[in-house]
């Protein structure tokens, strides 16, 4: 049963996925990549579990502990990134 | 109280926040908070992770992070916004590479026949991602070169290599315990992102670069689904489903189909039967100067050449010296223009151009014929009339930025070098274009300096 359920929320999750980036103006585009790259660092999320978890065997340890760090300059670096870049797009008040 | 179901809520209201902030880029006015609010969703979920009972000992956590954190604020604080393709690619490389580690560590051979499936298609999908990306970096940052890199029977071999992972998939899945397979299956999913993307010219990046971020996202979703956790598949998926759109749209500004760019580097280039006819009439930056000082309207189409030249301040100085003097300035944006979706508008949004001059290709398409001087520079493919009136070309059919329909039309160009897709452009030897040959920062400079007299 549980696999139906995770089946569901990957199918609602494209759905609402395709809606919502079908509308961005292609301004935004490189900070929509590179904001949605930093979404994909969720990947932590789930490396996490698995590098705390010592009684485990070592090696998975050891690779958590890598997709850890990748993840996070994933996380970090996309969004400092896409802010910075965001905080440059303005919209000049009356032109002289 | 059970302590997953904590967690479990606290990832519903994770992805909420993840959607909302999704929404909210989608306007520049709104774009900078709705980054805010998914970097929020992110904590959210990170915070209440490490609840998990699983976790006994949080030292390898905190020197991971610690060590993530660090490297992430270096590159995105120093990362010049020219470079921006090389390092959302590398990133891309990142997500891909902690999907197939996430994966590879969940690997219980106690688990059931669909779980390892997933956890195979992490290690697949994670692992073609890297060197996928990491190949993407080494063209854009030009560690290597741009063009396509073809050889004989590629396509055979590409074909075997597809089987090959197909079967290690089937024998890991059967029997997990055995390490053969699963390394088999890595080196083969790793070997497959470099086949896949060197055959890719430099001019489809763009596309690359979009689908590298879809599959990181869909990596991340496998993984997901290899240790049971709901939020990687949300936020996964959303991140797979953006990267497919921004993918379809840079194939439609290219006219081809995603197959097509995919495989580009197979198909033997077409030869034309038509003879560019004409000459290249030269012009010095202050004879330009002479006719955008009388011109009423102005167009400017940059291209990856702005970017390379780091053009795009002194682009937005002559911008303001032409507005001074009455002149109309727009920006013509094509999709592909650049070596990603949208870098022309963060290189001219770090110039401090306002973005609602910043006009799409078909905005400025309906009304070329009114602007009295086009200004290209160092952008080529995006306006190369070839891509209209000469079958057989490599680009025909390409939407492209119509600028030969100008009044007059100016090419910055450091030489007569064809570009990055390596196709004559007549564009240079029309009647009404003129080439301004050398770099393009001085160029304008000179034009800024005469203006200033």
């Amino acid at each position: 049963m549980e696999l139906v359920f995770l089946t569901f929320i990957l199918m609602l999750s494209i759905f609402v996925g395709f809606e919502l980036i079908h509308k961005v103006p292609a301004t935004l585009h490189t900070p929509l990549m590179s904001g949605s790259n930093a979404i994909s660092g969720i990947t932590l999320v789930g490396a996490l579990a698995i590098a705390g978890n010592v009684e485990d065997p070592q090696i998975a340890t050891w690779l958590a502990f890598g997709a850890v760090i990748l993840a996070t300059i994933n996380v970090v670096g996309g969004y400092l990134v896409t802010d910075r870049m965001l905080a440059m797009f303005k919209k000049k008040e009356a032109n002289k | 109280m059970d302590i997953s179901l904590v967690i479990n809520f606290a990832y519903v209201v994770s992805a909420g926040l993840f959607i909302f902030g999704l929404k909210m880029l989608g306007s520049p006015a709104t774009a900078r908070r709705g980054n805010m609010i998914s970097a929020a969703a992110m904590l959210v979920a990170v915070v209440f992770a490490l609840l998990d009972q699983q976790i006994i000992n949080f030292q390898w956590i905190i020197i991971g992070i610690a060590i993530g954190s660090l490297i992430g604020v270096v590159i995105a604080r120093t990362v010049e916004m020219t470079s921006m393709p090389e390092m959302v690619a590398l990133f891309n490389g990142f997500g891909g590479m902690a999907s197939l580690l996430v994966g590879w560590s969940a690997i219980d051979p106690a688990a059931a026949g669909f779980t390892l499936t997933t956890i195979f298609l992490s290690i697949l999908i994670g692992g073609l991602t890297f060197t996928g990306s990491l190949i993407a970096y080494a063209k854009l940052s030009e560690k290597m070169p741009g063009k396509p890199l073809v050889f004989k029977g590629q396509a055979i071999f590409n074909t075997l290599l597809i089987l090959g992972i197909i079967a290690s998939g089937v024998m890991f899945v059967q029997d997990p315990t055995n390490t053969t397979y699963l390394y088999t299956a890595i080196g083969l999913a790793l070997l497959f992102g470099v086949m896949a993307v060197i055959p890719i010219g430099g001019a489809d990046m763009p596309v690359v670069i979009s689908l590298l971020n879809s599959y990181s996202g869909l990596a991340a979703c496998a993984a997901g689904f290899a240790v049971g956790n709901n939020i990687l598949i949300v936020a996964g998926s959303l991140v797979g489903a953006s990267g497919i759109i921004l993918t379809q749209i840079m194939c439609k500004a290219m006219n081809r189909s995603l197959i097509n760019v995919l495989t580009s580097g197979f198909s033997a280039v077409k030869s034309s039967t038509m003879v560019i006819e004409g000459e290249v009439k030269p012009m010095s930056a202050s004879d330009a100067y002479y006719v955008l000082e009388a011109a009423s309207s102005v167009l400017i189409v940059p291209g990856y050449g702005m970017a390379v030249a780091q053009a795009q301040h002194v682009v937005k100085e002559l911008q303001e010296l032409m507005e001074e003097n009455d002149t109309e300035v727009n920006y013509g944006i094509h999709p592909v223009a650049g070596r990603m979706p949208g870098h022309m508008n963060v290189l001219l949004a770090e110039a401090d151009v306002s973005y609602d001059l910043l006009l799409e290709m078909d905005q400025v398409n309906q009304r070329m014929e009114t602007y009295d001087v086009a200004i290209v520079i160092g952008a080529n493919d995006v306006v190369n009339p070839a891509a209209r009136e000469m079958e057989g070309s490599p680009i025909y059919g390409m939407p492209v930025i119509n600028v030969d329909l100008a009044k007059t039309v100016f090419v910055m160009k450091r030489s007569m070098a064809s570009g990055f897709a390596g196709i004559d452009n007549p564009l240079f030897f029309k009647e009404n274009t003129r080439m301004i040959f050398g770099d393009a920062k001085e160029s304008l400079g000179h034009m800024i300096r005469e203006f200033g007299n």
